[in-house]
């Protein structure tokens, strides 16, 4: 048993993969003789050699579409944006070229894009975004954002063995505060596509993923304590395809839900659940839907603008108690 | 075929066999015949989108995909039809795309030349240009981890480079020193707006430098000329001597597409390219240099014709994919979502 970070369990499962299957290479910007911003390939140039952790100039566009270039001739690239917010910067590469890929023209695309991304970090507009939104309407690509080290491991090596684009949210505030024990020798794949009830509950559910699981949990535990409301808490882990199973079995049980993410409310994933829960099983809720996210606007640097921006803890209890008390 | 060399001609010209210019011949013939055939399907309606003619590139296309080898892979644009009838795509594909017909390679879902198959070297492209050379680079990476003495080539235009894609491809792949050829075919126009408009520099060729690759440019309506240009730029990242980017001299004599009647050009100027015609001028190259008779070229002009006719009778009367295969292959794996409630409502 080995206590590692969320990094560095990522970091394990990358490496895994790519000593297990000499298709897997990286490429990305300083990810090579430096290790990347936040060193999550530290070492890994020299453990795996120039050609497979490949230093690229400052260039969003040829990372992607080279990835694509090599998935189809048979390759498993891994590409790291330095932060998830300049994935951007290949927007239409990846959402033209790459998803669309299998679908048009029958082409082999197993890539897997990964990067730092989220908030409560003072990292200001461009360096805490949370794009999922973004990518959620384009059929042809998955979506994985994990919470835990587990599923940071375990969620890496199954987007890079996955056949489709993943693209991999890894959360910063994460990086290297929660620590979990994982076995040694015990192989850790996480399925994309399933969700997974962190806590259980009856009350009310929170369905939520990456960093809010954590004020999620804290949430239930305060909820519990003080109003005697039990908490059903719901990693969804894969945002795209949705777990419409497990978002439908937790509506089902607790008839009461509140969806949290940290990514602003207009147009946000927790969006697309509402409407699914209301298609799906609109006659098993007892209260409205609701949302607890990040207000409308970019995020601000300034520790007492990001923290009004950001959904905290105390914004979810409160929800929380509303939608309980409807 | 009977020989019309004379004695003492060269047996090989531009490297090439009397049976491989003979070919070069074809190619262009077929590319030619092949779009005046959609013209007339594209007339009756049949053709479902937009028709893109190559008229007056046929040569640029042709010459340069004929340098490559088996194993090579291209990815052509809009009007590089020759390039990819050169590795091996064929009529009746090429005309099942622009009908959109179920057998066609993309079963309905893509348009005209927007196909591919890496198996025969080609990679299709899509509508936004500039992002197939940052693909091309990632092809020809993995030739070389994987020791494969294999090139890529990629068509660009002088409107596909002044995209942000192309200047982010050819740079990561110069970096890279990667076995790529980058053929800029320079046809005057990207849609309706001349190249002045485009770029600042007076040769598209200048550009090289910027991107400490070799810069090489020739007669684009030249099939041989092409052909050696292209050759040579691809034995040299063959032997690991990295990108080159070709300038290819042409002129687009067709609007973008059928439906654009080029009022932005003058008579003068399109009367002006159409003497340099490519087909002609190889014709009259073969014939006077005794390298094809009449009689061999008309032979060659019949048997294009009867490849046509045959693939048009093959698919014209072909249905077209049944509605709900659209749904198919978006993800290896269908998700298990039943979303569409309101299609289970009448059952």
């Amino acid at each position: 048993m080995a206590e590692v970070t969320y990094l560095e369990a990522l970091r394990d499962g990358l490496a895994e993969e790519m000593a297990r299957d000499e298709r897997v290479f990286i490429l990305g910007e300083d990810v090579g003789a430096y290790g990347g911003a936040f060193k999550v390939t530290e070492g890994f140039q020299k453990r795996f050699g120039e050609e497979r952790v490949i230093d690229t100039p400052i260039s969003e566009v040829a990372i992607v579409g080279a990835a694509a270039g090599a998935a189809h001739m048979g390759l498993r690239p891994v590409c790291e944006m330095q932060f998830i917010d300049f994935l951007s910067c290949a927007y239409s590469i990846l959402t033209n070229y790459v998803a669309t890929a299998r679908y048009r023209a029958g082409l082999k695309t197993p890539m897997v894009i990964r990067g730092p991304s989220g908030g409560y970090v003072r990292g200001g507009p461009f360096h805490s975004q949370n794009p999922e939104a973004a990518y959620l309407h384009t059929p042809g690509l998955k979506m994985v954002a994990p919470a835990t080290a587990r599923d940071a491991k375990g969620l890496i090596k199954a987007a890079i063995r996955d056949e489709d684009p993943v693209l991999y949210f890894e959360h910063k505030y994460l990086y290297r505060r929660i620590k979990e024990d994982l076995p040694d020798g015990e192989e850790i794949l996480t399925p994309i596509g399933q969700a997974k009830v962190v806590r259980e509950g009856k009350d009310l559910s929170i369905i939520t993923w990456s960093a809010m699981l954590w004020k999620s949990l804290e949430a239930a535990e305060q909820l519990e304590k003080t109003d005697g409301l039990s908490v059903e808490v719901v990693d969804l882990r894969t945002l795209l395809p949705l777990d419409d199973a497990a978002i439908v079995a937790t509506v089902k049980k607790t008839n009461r839900v509140l969806i949290a993410h940290e990514d602003t409310r207009t147009g946000g994933v927790a969006g697309e659940i509402t409407a699914r829960i209301n298609e799906l099983c609109f006659e098993w809720l007892d209260a409205p839907v609701k949302r607890v996210c990040a207000h409308d606007v970019p995020l601000p640097y300034a520790p007492t603008l990001e923290d009004f921006v950001l959904p905290q803890t105390d914004d979810l209890v409160r929800a929380a108690r509303w939608v309980a008390a409807y | 075929m009977t020989s019309t060399l004379e004695p003492g001609t060269p047996a090989l010209h531009a490297g090439l066999s009397q049976a491989q210019l003979h070919e070069l011949y074809y190619f262009m013939r077929l590319t030619r015949s092949i779009e005046e055939k959609l013209v007339n399907l594209y007339r009756q309606t049949k053709v479902i989108g937009g028709l893109f003619r190559s008229l007056g590139q046929e040569a640029d296309a042709v010459g340069s995909a004929y340098a490559l080898d088996k194993g090579d892979i291209l990815s052509p644009l809009i009007r590089n039809l020759g390039s990819m009838l050169v590795k091996g795509a064929t009529p009746v594909e090429v005309l099942r795309q622009y009908m959109a017909k179920a057998e066609s390679p993309t079963r309905g879902r893509e348009l005209n030349i927007h196909f591919n198959d890496l198996e025969r070297g080609f990679l299709g492209q899509i509508s936004h240009l500039g992002d197939m050379v940052a693909v091309m680079a990632g092809v020809t990476l993995s030739f070389r981890m994987r020791r494969e003495a294999r090139v890529g080539l990629v068509y660009v235009g002088d409107g596909a480079m002044s995209t942000g894609a192309f200047h982010e491809g050819i740079n990561f792949a110069a970096v890279q020193r990667l076995p790529l050829v980058i053929v800029a075919e320079n046809n005057g126009y990207a849609y309706s707006t001349p190249m002045h408009k485009q770029t600042a520099v007076a040769e598209l060729v200048e550009k090289a430098a910027g991107y400490g690759v070799r810069g090489a440019q020739a007669d684009g309506n030249d099939v041989l000329a092409v052909y050696e240009v292209t050759k040579e730029a691809v034995e040299r990242a063959r032997a690991g001597g990295g990108v080159t980017l070709i300038e290819l001299m042409t002129y687009r004599r067709k609007g973008h597409a059928e439906h654009d009647n080029q009022s932005y050009v003058t008579k003068e100027e399109l009367e002006a390219w159409a003497a340099k015609d490519p087909l002609d001028r190889y014709a009259r190259h073969l014939t006077e240099g005794g390298r094809a008779t009449a009689a061999e070229l008309a032979a060659i002009d019949a048997r294009v014709t009867a490849e046509i006719d045959t693939a048009v009778a093959l698919c014209e009367n072909e249905p077209l994919p049944e509605p709900a295969t659209a749904l198919d292959g978006v993800l290896a794996e269908p998700p298990k979502a039943e979303l569409e409630w309101y299609r289970r409502l009448d059952g």
